[in-house]
């Protein structure tokens, strides 16, 4: 393999310097470099929030950066939308594919290439069936082109986008996580249509949490951390544990308010759950502890919590509370339980953002504070009142629509509208996702005192700095199991540190 | 820099809380300035006789919008409310002329249309179908049922005394269906406003999925509104068919348009968890004073249809502007 120095600039197919971002006062790309060579699988590795998704939807016209040049195949290349970068040669397959199932293979591929009769607004369908024949064959793929979408598996409609991608002459595709549903046999068969394309000078951007997949199909790797860009590696020049150290982001400070408190009894046993996206999780909770849950997205954290609290379905897989056995089939019967959940989507599950905050802060605890129909309008004031106080919820009046409050305080109203359950077990899915830095540090320290008062509290996060500042015990998932467990000693003692649980997220 | 800033808060507090008032309000003053032009310009227009018509004129509408408004809060739309007015005239129809009492006559209809709407709801929520095509086929149904309970024929009733649910008054001034729809209108008060059926019915339309996650029985509130539909539709039926005198397959046909429009006119928004018993009791209100107003001055009816419509129309548009802005 050649060193960086010895390649002029017309061998690469994609240059991308200095590109920089910001969402709101968060910066998610700052002075990002990334470098693609034609006929490259190129790996783009990183964590959390490193930015990966951020820099492949600017490449794809659908952010736009704030600063920073990007030069496309020898010429700066502007998009205003996945159109443009289509007409450029720059294709995504995304993890969720984005095909329509109703329509069939020839359809998709040719979505708004539609053949007509002349200029007439007429289809002509067989020679669009005859170019999408073509095409497949090409590629070897045994299907006829009259298939609906809906009918082929998730792979073969992989293929599909891939095939799709290469019919508008890309000279680049992006590849998002592709093998996260194939099995192995899928993938290798996936691994050789990519090094087709190649073959013919196209490059793959390729991003995948898997490190092993990266050894075996790519040829370089970038990696990016925290929004910034690391370095760039050949992939035969590198091993593991470097790509791993690369990764380790900021170091744990003093930075969190965290209090030790006297840890209790077991009180939350989950016990071989399985469902969509998770497999045989077994971890307990005990009174006064905070149990930080980790891993990437899409490794099942949230799936897990979200059918302990009965929101999705569960296969199989037991709960116990105190040691007695529980059954939650919905969030009313987790409610009635003791067990509240703090959603990651604050919007979409949280809060009812156009009813007033008072509404927001009492709707879970109504059935218990009110056993009679009415509502006791006093009392439900004054109860609501008490915790926005305790909670400190910044907020003009509490008649006011959850809507006019900032994201901090948005979710101390939620935090609220549990606390008025008196649960047992608080899970919190991203606590401080999309809040400010003061909140955090709020939320942090109300996490401490339901704590000390004997709740067991299960933090999901996808910040490493929070779990392991706040956690007296971490569980890390990988791929829909648990994948390694660490203490709070291990971590003070500093045994244990980011690339250990970085390793753990990444690999075996 | 200080001052200045604070002043400018405070001043866009204070423009926030005169706009927070009129929005609250707006329904309610548009209806004021409506009764108050009508006043200058009809001299008839405020006579108690005329005002009692007006309000005699909107009961049945405003029984069918009371429980409208719970459907359109949650999320939902009932399209065969119509088709629950002619099953309730037949039913009555069918037990007052075999000689049963007037209570059975005006508490069995009332009972089966209850059941349709927890048919409806019970489909909608548990399978999570779509409103409009459930009430819709229902609607089918239901008329139907009405066709054949009647035989298809129209009957005229002969039970002098419950001519009087329609046509009596009390102390000889205010008829009984004003009464029914000013008690209705107080318990749909309380229910939307002080119980927690209320509050959930808010909450499922405002966000469905954080209802849920709330611990909030997304099922039974759903349903809940739909059976609170179709009990209004049984009284207003039972109102109806006093006033015609006659057990008919095919009246109530529309009526649904009537009872949405009164609904979307008194501020209850079709994204859900937006509306004010108040704000209804308005709406109702306008449409009358339209209908009344423009009688008054020999407008023909077919210009009172286009105006509803127009202001349908305004009263979404007006809906939408007022969301986009808050939400920026």
């Amino acid at each position: 393999m050649s060193t960086q120095q010895g390649i002029a600039a017309d061998d690469y197919i994609l240059v991308c310097t200095g590109i920089s971002k910001a969402f709101g006062g968060t910066q998610a790309l700052d002075n990002v470099d990334f470098r693609v060579k034609r006929g490259e699988v190129h790996a783009l590795l990183g964590g959390n929030g490193a930015g990966k998704s951020t820099l492949m939807k600017i490449i794809m016209g659908l952010h736009r950066q704030d600063s920073g040049s990007i030069v496309f195949d020898g010429r700066p290349y502007v998009v205003r939308g996945p159109a443009d970068a289509l007409n450029a040669g720059i294709s995504m397959i995304h993890q969720e594919l984005s095909s329509i199932p109703q329509l069939t293979i020839a359809e998709n591929i040719f979505l708004n290439r539609e053949d007509t009769f002349g200029r007439s607004p007429f289809l002509n369908k067989a020679v669009t069936n005859q170019k999408a024949r073509e095409l497949l064959e090409h590629f070897n793929f045994k299907k006829d082109p009259r298939t609906p979408m809906g009918e082929l598996t998730l792979a073969q409609s992989q293929m599909v986008e891939i095939i799709k991608a290469s019919s508008y002459n890309a000279k680049l595709i992006i590849m998002d996580e592709p093998t996260s549903s194939l099995d192995e046999e899928e993938t290798q068969n996936l691994f050789r249509t990519i090094r087709d394309l190649t073959a013919k000078g196209v490059s793959v951007v390729y991003i995948s949490h898997r490190i092993e997949e990266i050894f075996e199909i790519c040829d370089t790797v970038s990696i990016l951390r925290d929004g910034r860009y690391v370095g760039t590696r050949p992939v035969a020049e590198v091993t593991k544990d470097e790509l791993i150290s690369m990764m380790v982001g900021r170091r744990v400070t003093a930075q969190f308010p965290k209090v030790d408190c006297e840890i209790g009894d077991v009180v939350f046993r989950v016990e071989n759950f399985s469902g969509k996206g998770f497999h045989d999780i077994t971890f307990e909770a005990r009174a006064g502890e905070i149990l930080g849950i980790t891993g990437l997205v899409g490794s099942g954290r949230s799936e897990t919590m979200r059918a302990i609290f009965g929101l999705d379905d569960k296969i199989s897989g037991k709960l116990y509370l105190d040691g007695k056995e529980i059954v939650i089939r919905s969030p009313v019967e987790a409610v009635q339980k003791g067990v509240a959940m703090v959603n990651e989507d604050r919007k979409g599950y949280g809060l009812c953002l156009s009813r007033p905050i008072r509404e927001n802060i009492s709707l879970a605890s109504l059935e218990a504070k009110h056993p009679e129909p009415l509502i006791n309008r006093r009392k439900e004031k004054s109860e609501a009142a008490e915790v926005a106080k305790t909670l400190s919820v910044k907020a003009a009046s509490l008649e006011d629509e959850a809507l006019s409050l900032s994201g901090g305080n948005q979710q101390k109203v939620v935090l609220a509208k549990w606390l008025m359950t008196n649960p047992r077990v608080l899970i919190l899915d991203e606590p401080t996702r999309g809040v400010d830095v003061g909140a955090k540090s709020e939320i942090y320290s109300l996490m401490c005192r339901f704590a000390a008062q004997g709740m067991a509290i299960i933090m999901v996060s996808s910040e490493l700095p929070e779990v392991m500042g706040m956690s007296d015990r971490i569980l890390i998932f990988r791929e829909g199991r648990i994948n390694g467990e660490v203490t709070r000693q291990q971590i003070v003692s500093g045994a244990v540190g980011q690339a250990e649980i970085i390793s753990k997220e990444f690999g075996q | 820099m200080w001052a200045t800033q604070g002043e400018a808060k405070a001043a866009s507090r204070y423009r926030y809380r005169i706009s927070a008032f009129v929005k609250k309000h707006s329904i309610s003053i548009i209806a004021l300035a409506l009764f108050v032009i009508l006043s200058f310009v009809s001299p008839v227009f405020l006579t108690s006789r005329n005002i009692i018509s007006i309000l005699l004129q909107v009961s049945i509408n405003g029984i069918l919008t009371l429980g409208m408004v719970f459907v359109i809060t949650a999320g939902g739309i009932d399209l065969s409310i119509g088709s629950m007015l002619a099953l309730t005239s037949v039913i009555i129809g069918a037990i007052l002329n075999r000689g049963g009492s007037i209570w059975l006559a005006c508490i069995v209809p009332v009972i089966v249309t209850t059941f349709f709407g927890f048919i409806n709801g019970a489909l909608i929520s548990k399978l999570n179908l779509f409103p409009f095509v459930v009430t819709l086929a229902t609607q089918l149904v239901i008329r139907g049922t009405a066709y054949i309970v009647s035989g298809g024929y129209s009957q005229s009733l002969a039970n002098i005394q419950f001519r009087q649910i329609g046509s009596g008054k009390l102390w000889d001034l205010i008829p009984y269906p004003v009464i029914a729809l000013v008690v209705l209108a107080i318990i749909a008060y309380i229910i939307m406003h002080h119980t927690k059926l209320g509050r959930y019915v808010y909450a499922v339309g405002g966000n469905i999925n954080a209802a849920k996650a709330s611990g909030v029985n997304v099922f039974w509130t759903r349903t809940a509104t739909f059976m609170i539909m179709g009990f209004m539709a049984g009284v207003a039926g039972v109102i109806m068919t006093s006033r015609i005198n006659a057990a008919q397959p095919n009246i109530g046909v529309g009526y649904e348009t009537d009872a949405i429009a009164a609904a979307v006119i008194g501020g209850t928004s079709f994204a859900g968890g937006i509306a004010s018993i108040p704000g209804t009791i308005s709406g109702i209100l306008i449409i009358g004073l339209i209908y009344n107003g423009m009688n008054l001055l020999g407008i023909s009816s077919y210009w009172q249809t286009i105006t509803k419509g127009l202001l349908i129309c305004g009263a979404v548009i007006l809906d939408i502007i007022v969301r986009r802005r808050r939400l920026g």
